[in-house]
């Protein structure tokens, strides 16, 4: 347990000292300041903007960017659902795998679009490496760059200005934040024994003498932006639970560190953009206290392990079911947190067999999406929280609310609300009408509570846009591959369209000086406030769930508590 | 001329007229029962949820099977005392309205009754009179009032002279002069009495137009348009609402899914403590009361909007004279120049304001007699010049010829110049003199020849320096604009502790101050009573007007001050931000009570799944539990109507500050109060059998 303690400890120190680097680097690059990787990349991106004619193109109004995010995104769904229902006459399908059905490609197209990557499949037994390159590995970076794109025109309006151009950053973020990255981080994957081989699986004769059939692929470079996109579609069905793509513990630490640099880096970015750092160092440290929370309620449960085998065995084990043994309970339950809080929904373990309060803790990450949150949806998500605090707080101090300079009205109140009511319609009502017909659509593995957090947390992690499965789950069906999309595209779209127009609508007002009456919105108190709405707004409204499902879990597993 | 009617004792004014508030509370109760009207209801949504609610309740309450049995205790008389609670929370919310409503409606008739209908004389073109009824006049009528008629409508004094009484509106007892020409004295209020002689007056506006129009309008509050402020936070009290309809919507099939079904009755329970009823119950009312606040005040507001402008106010427009100093300024001493000597210098300055009836004038006068100076001419023969705001000077024509002038000290500089003189030298050093003890020095002349300054003494009104200060800690910048020369305005805003001042300003000086401001995004409020104000008025944020001033800056402003005092501004801006603070502060009270209602109904919802460690204040049953959440939530609406019409204490201090405070009381007190106020009541029910 103390190993464990120092393992997280360790890694918490890293981050800190690393995510405020990215941070200061995507400042950079979205201020259009010099770096020292021009002379490489701007050849790159010209020849891009140039072919694409984007280049010239001037900084969008609210609707056209939002137009721009649509149709490109649509253009992308379509492109790689045609990859999918062709890849048997596709090359590189060593496996020669048939097309899969149209409501597990629709699903899985809409899943990788929204930077969700649920998956409704094992990947090595459905998709052939064709579609998982070309298709999937494709969508993990434009996803990816859409939602950094989507946060940067968001900061970039909230701060007053022009929200930019929506195709001129998404570019940017690929050709200067995900490349570089994934290429250096591939090669690490790589030295550390990750496989990258276009080669079918292997054969091989077991000690026994039995035949296996291991499965390969070109994992490293789809492993590296799955965790940095925040994708965390899994190559292989078990995800970075399975030896080829989280080999050893230096992988773990590289995989975890690495989901969390964009979203924790962005917090950072947006206050050297806001002019404003100060700002940016609080909410840092206040969503970093929420996850250092969630990581110990998540841990604790972990060590404590199961009171019923505990009974049983008359000692006291930690959890090891669902586990790798080469991570344990505090790399596993480091990386659920992580996983869940930042929206990648790679794992490197069985959400199903966590405790109870691994349950709650990772549920509460889907419900809030804000503990660092989604590749860049997340830093915005953050922001509509602060709107909301900032309202009620300005009204308490006796003035029509500002933020930045700037008055928050009606408009701006209309578009945060309906980012509050996205969840409980994407989450809630599809958890209710598939627990209203167990028998026809649930497909659930687990009776009783566990069960309703199953069907919750599928619901969860497609409208949060983070992809982890409870698991146990029997997904591959005409109404999970439906409804999941649906959640999907409500928990994607209608927050971004509200986020822009919020952002553009900020950025036409005329901003108001500061004056000792003006509420400061960077200091502790106004933080702590800003936690407290947070849990009230974003958690409140599950609590029931939250109750009914890991709580009464947890107060029956162990009577004693 | 004036009728020496006895006075009545002055008091302080407040609700004038006197409002009459008795039965307040009666008609407030029998209000409460017709407002659960469906339609009216409907017009607020949280409220409109509850009485769904209560309704579905009462069914429950006649037939427990009406959607199917769950077992449980004694099902007729929870749902009956659950429907009752809810009745309760219904009429408690309303009731908090309706007092709020009551309180303008009863000031409203009020005013109302100085308003009846009667027959004025309108004057035809061909200089005959017509009597028709005053609501059928319209702006541009011409008509004529002779003492003891009701002045009909809001109109501009084109002839006569009359004393006015307009107590109906002021509160004022003494009679007002009003004659034509005059800024202050040449507009009257429809619904005064002319006690005097009689006026030719034009009206001004059409009926139903008029000040004490818009005066009832917004007292009660009937017409009331929401603030854009009021309107976001409805709408995301709506939101939440739904969020929450949604939360209790989805609960049964997920209930049912681990056996252990929920009632409707305890699922229109939750979904009743959950959403914001507190805030939506008592809105409206603070809305209202706000407004009856700032009548209170005697001010007339045109919006709701305005008030709550005043709140966010940046900058502060201030005349220096009858806001920041005494309007009286008072002959202090004669300074003479040139080698004339003090008493040459009370002879002139009292030749030049034999005919200045301002009270300076009148104060050179005396202190010139009180020197002895006497008059070296026949003012019959001599004719006055008066003041104008373009030439900053007055004086006496003499009927040889000579021209004696008083006023600004460059004003006769250059009149001195114009007349081939040459200014005196020392006159400069005289005049810095004055200036540096923060007077107004004004120059007196005749013909070419300086003779002295007038020393006129400001004086500061008392208490107006800690007012400043409070509004520099609310944010407010205050910028005074004064006719007085640099030095001058510097000593008083230094000593009155303006932030800014602009020096030797005219009236346009005024409108380019606020516009200034306002490019830089400020708000901007300002008072003002002259005719040359109103474009001023008009493009301040918040103009308020003083109701001696003419018509044109009373239709300028959006808020007129009937006591006009210029101070008023700094309440209003109290009034504005109080107002703001206690929505805010309601509202995350509302909130913040969810956490213990949660935790009290849940763990008794769903005993069943063996939760009940979450009942962590220990409420004696899932059916007591309920109960007294809910009658928390019923009861706190009531407990909170005197804080929303009062409104909650505003304190100058800095919004940091502030935010502080108030989160303190009405946050985490928010979390606390409802945690041992269910405690309380639940342990009540167990006393008395319902637990």
């Amino acid at each position: 347990m103390l190993q464990g303690f120092f393992q997280i400890v360790l890694f918490m120190v890293i981050l800190v000292a690393i995510a405020p680097l990215f941070g200061r680097y995507m400042a950079i690059v979205f201020l259009g300041q010099k770096t020292w990787l021009d002379p490489v990349i701007t050849p790159i991106e010209r020849l891009i903007l140039n072919g694409s004619g984007v280049l010239s193109a001037k900084s969008m109004t609210g609707r056209q960017y939002i137009q721009a995010v649509l149709i490109s995104n649509l253009m992308m769904m379509v492109f790689v659902l045609a990859i999918f229902l062709l890849q048997n006459r596709l090359p590189l399908n060593p496996t020669e795998l048939n097309a899969p059905s149209w409501d597990l490609a629709l699903h899985t197209v809409i899943s990788f679009t929204t930077n969700t990557d649920q998956q409704h499949y094992s990947g090595e037994t459905t998709y052939s490496y064709f579609s998982q390159m070309g298709g999937l590995g494709f969508l993990m970076f434009t996803s990816a760059a859409t939602g950094i794109a989507v946060a940067i025109a968001f900061i970039r309006g909230l701060t007053g200005k022009p929200l930019g151009n929506f195709y001129t950053d998404l570019i940017v973020s690929i050709t200067r934040i995900l490349l570089p990255i994934s290429i250096v981080g591939a090669i690490a994957l790589l030295i550390a024994g990750v496989p990258e081989t276009l080669a079918g699986p292997a054969q091989i004769t077991t000690l026994e003498g039995a035949n296996q059939t291991i499965a390969l692929g070109p994992v490293a470079h789809f492993e590296i932006i799955k965790q940095l996109g925040e994708n965390g579609g899994g190559f292989f069905g078990i995800n970075s639970a399975h030896p080829f793509e989280n080999p050893n513990n230096f992988t773990n630490l590289l995989e975890t560190i690495i989901m969390l640099v964009i979203p924790a880096g962005l917090i950072i970015t947006y206050g050297i953009l806001a002019d404003n750092p100060k700002q940016g160092w609080l909410i840092f440290w206040m969503v970093f206290i929420l996850y250092a929370i969630l990581i110990f309620i998540t841990a604790w449960g972990e060590f404590q392990g199961n009171p019923l085998v505990n009974n049983i065995l008359g000692e006291s084990q930690p959890n090891l079911e669902g586990k790798e043994v080469r991570f344990g309970p505090a790399l596993t339950a480091l990386w659920a947190v992580s996983t869940t809080g930042t929206m990648c929904g790679a794992v490197n373990g069985m959400h199903d067999s966590l405790m109870p309060t691994g349950g709650f803790a990772t549920l509460s990450n889907l419900f809030l999406q804000i503990i660092w949150g989604g590749q860049g949806t997340g830093t915005a998500y953050l922001f509509v929280f602060l709107i909301l605090t900032i309202f009620l707080t300005g009204l308490m101090v006796g003035r029509t609310p500002e933020f930045l300079g700037r008055k928050i009205e009606k408009r701006e109140i209309v578009l945060a609300s309906i980012i509050l009511l996205v969840h409980p319609i994407a989450i809630l009502i599809p958890a209710a009408i598939a627990l209203a017909f167990p028998e026809t659509l649930s497909g659930i593995s687990n009776p009783g509570f566990h069960g309703i957090s199953q069907v919750v947390y599928e619901y969860a992690s497609a409208a949060a846009n983070n992809g982890s499965g409870f698991e146990g789950l029997l997904d591959n069906t005409l109404w999970w591959n439906l409804s999941a999309s649906f959640s999907l595209l409500a928990g994607r779209y209608i927050p971004i369209m509200a986020l822009i127009f919020l952002a553009d609508s900020v950025a036409r007002k005329q901003p108001v000086p500061e004056t000792t009456g003006t509420l400061r919105t960077d200091t502790p108190l106004f933080t702590t406030v800003t936690a407290g709405a947070i849990v009230i707004l974003g958690a409140l409204t599950f609590l029931p769930v939250l109750a009914l499902g890991p709580v009464a879990e947890a107060f029956n597993l162990i009577p004693t508590l | 001329m004036m009728q020496t009617t006895p006075k009545p004792t002055r008091e302080k004014r407040r609700h004038t007229p006197k409002a009459d508030l008795s039965n307040l509370y009666q008609r407030a109760f029998r209000e409460a029962f017709l407002k659960l009207d469906p339609r009216i209801m409907i017009k607020n949504p949280i409220m409109f949820v509850v009485l769904v609610g209560t309704m579905i309740t009462a069914l429950l309450t006649v037939n427990p099977a009406l959607f199917g049995s769950y077992e449980g205790g004694n099902s007729y008389l929870f749902n009956g005392l659950v429907t009752l609670i809810l009745l309760f929370t219904l009429l408690f919310a309303n009731f908090a309205e309706a007092v709020a409503e009551g309180r303008g409606k009863a000031q409203a008739d009020a005013l109302r009754s100085t308003k009846s209908d009667s027959i004025a004389r309108r004057i035809l073109n061909d200089g005959s009179l017509e009597n028709v009824n005053s609501t059928n006049l319209r702006r541009g009528d011409r008509i004529q009032v002779i003492a003891g008629d009701m002045i009909p409508a809001d109109g501009e004094v084109l002839e006569g002279v009359a004393s006015v009484d307009e107590s109906a509106i002021t509160g004022e007892s003494a009679p007002v002069l009003k004659e034509p020409g005059s800024d202050v004295a040449s507009s009257v209020t429809g619904g005064t009495r002319i006690i005097s002689d009689e006026l030719i007056i034009q009206i001004t506006s059409d009926p139903g137009q008029g000040f004490i129009d818009r005066m009832i309008a917004l007292v009660e509050g009937a017409q009331r348009s929401k603030t854009p402020n009021e309107i976001a936070l409805t709408v995301l009290l709506a939101v939440l609402t739904l969020v929450f309809l949604i939360v209790v919507a989805t609960l049964p099939p997920i209930a049912n899914y681990i056996n252990s079904p929920v009632s409707i009755t305890i699922l229109v329970a939750l979904l009743v403590a959950l959403i914001p009823t507190t805030i939506g119950g008592l809105l409206s009312a603070i809305g209202i009361a706000g407004m009856d606040r700032v009548a209170q005040f005697n001010v007339v507001a045109t919006s709701g909007r305005a008030v709550e402008a005043c709140g966010d106010i940046n900058t502060l427009v201030l005349d220096k004279t009858g806001t920041i100093t005494l309007g009286n300024r008072l002959a202090e001493e004669f300074i003479p120049v040139n080698g004339h000597t003090a008493e040459e210098v009370a002879a002139i300055a009292l030749a030049a304001s034999i005919f200045d009836n301002t009270p300076e004038g009148k104060s050179i006068v005396r202190l010139a007699e009180k020197m002895g100076a006497t008059l070296s001419f026949n003012p019959e023969t001599a004719e006055g010049v008066e003041f104008s705001a373009r030439t900053r000077m007055s004086g006496t024509d003499l009927s040889n010829g000579g021209e004696i002038r008083k006023g600004a000290v460059d004003a006769i500089r250059g009149f001195v110049r114009s007349r081939g003189g040459q200014p005196p030298n020392d006159l400069q050093s005289a005049y810095e003199g004055v200036s540096q003890m923060g007077g107004t020095p004004l120059a007196v002349c005749e013909d070419r020849e300086i003779y002295g300054v007038i020393y006129l003494k400001d004086i500061i009104k008392t208490g107006i320096r800690e007012r400043f200060d409070q509004l520099r800690r609310m944010g407010v910048r205050t910028v005074m604009l004064t006719g007085d020369n640099r030095i001058t305005a510097a000593v008083i805003a230094k000593e009155a502790g303006v932030d800014d001042f602009i020096a030797e300003a005219t009236p346009e000086d005024k409108i380019q101050v606020i516009q200034s401001e306002q490019a830089q995004g400020k708000l901007v409020a300002m008072t003002g009573d002259g005719t040359n104000d109103a474009p001023a008025l008009a493009q301040a944020n918040v103009g308020v007007a003083m109701n001696s001033g003419t018509q044109a800056a009373k239709e300028a402003a959006n808020m007129v001050d009937l006591d006009s005092d210029p101070t008023k501004l700094i309440d209003l801006v109290t009034i504005g931000k109080q107002l703001l603070i206690t929505r805010g502060a309601l509202t995350t009270f509302s909130l913040a009570n969810d956490i213990a209602k949660y935790f009290a109904i849940i763990p008794a919802m769903f005993a069943s799944a063996g939760i009940g460690d979450l009942n962590v204040m220990g409420l004696q049953s899932p059916q007591s539990a309920v109960l007294s959440a809910l009658i928390y939530n019923a009861l706190i609406i009531p407990a909170l109507i005197p804080l929303a019409l009062k409104g909650v204490k505003f304190r100058p201090l800095t919004a940091n500050q502030l935010l502080q405070r108030n989160i303190l009381i009405y946050g985490l007190g928010g979390v606390i109060a409802p945690f041992i106020a269910i405690k309380v009541i639940d342990v009540a029910l167990l006393f008395i059998g319902l637990a």
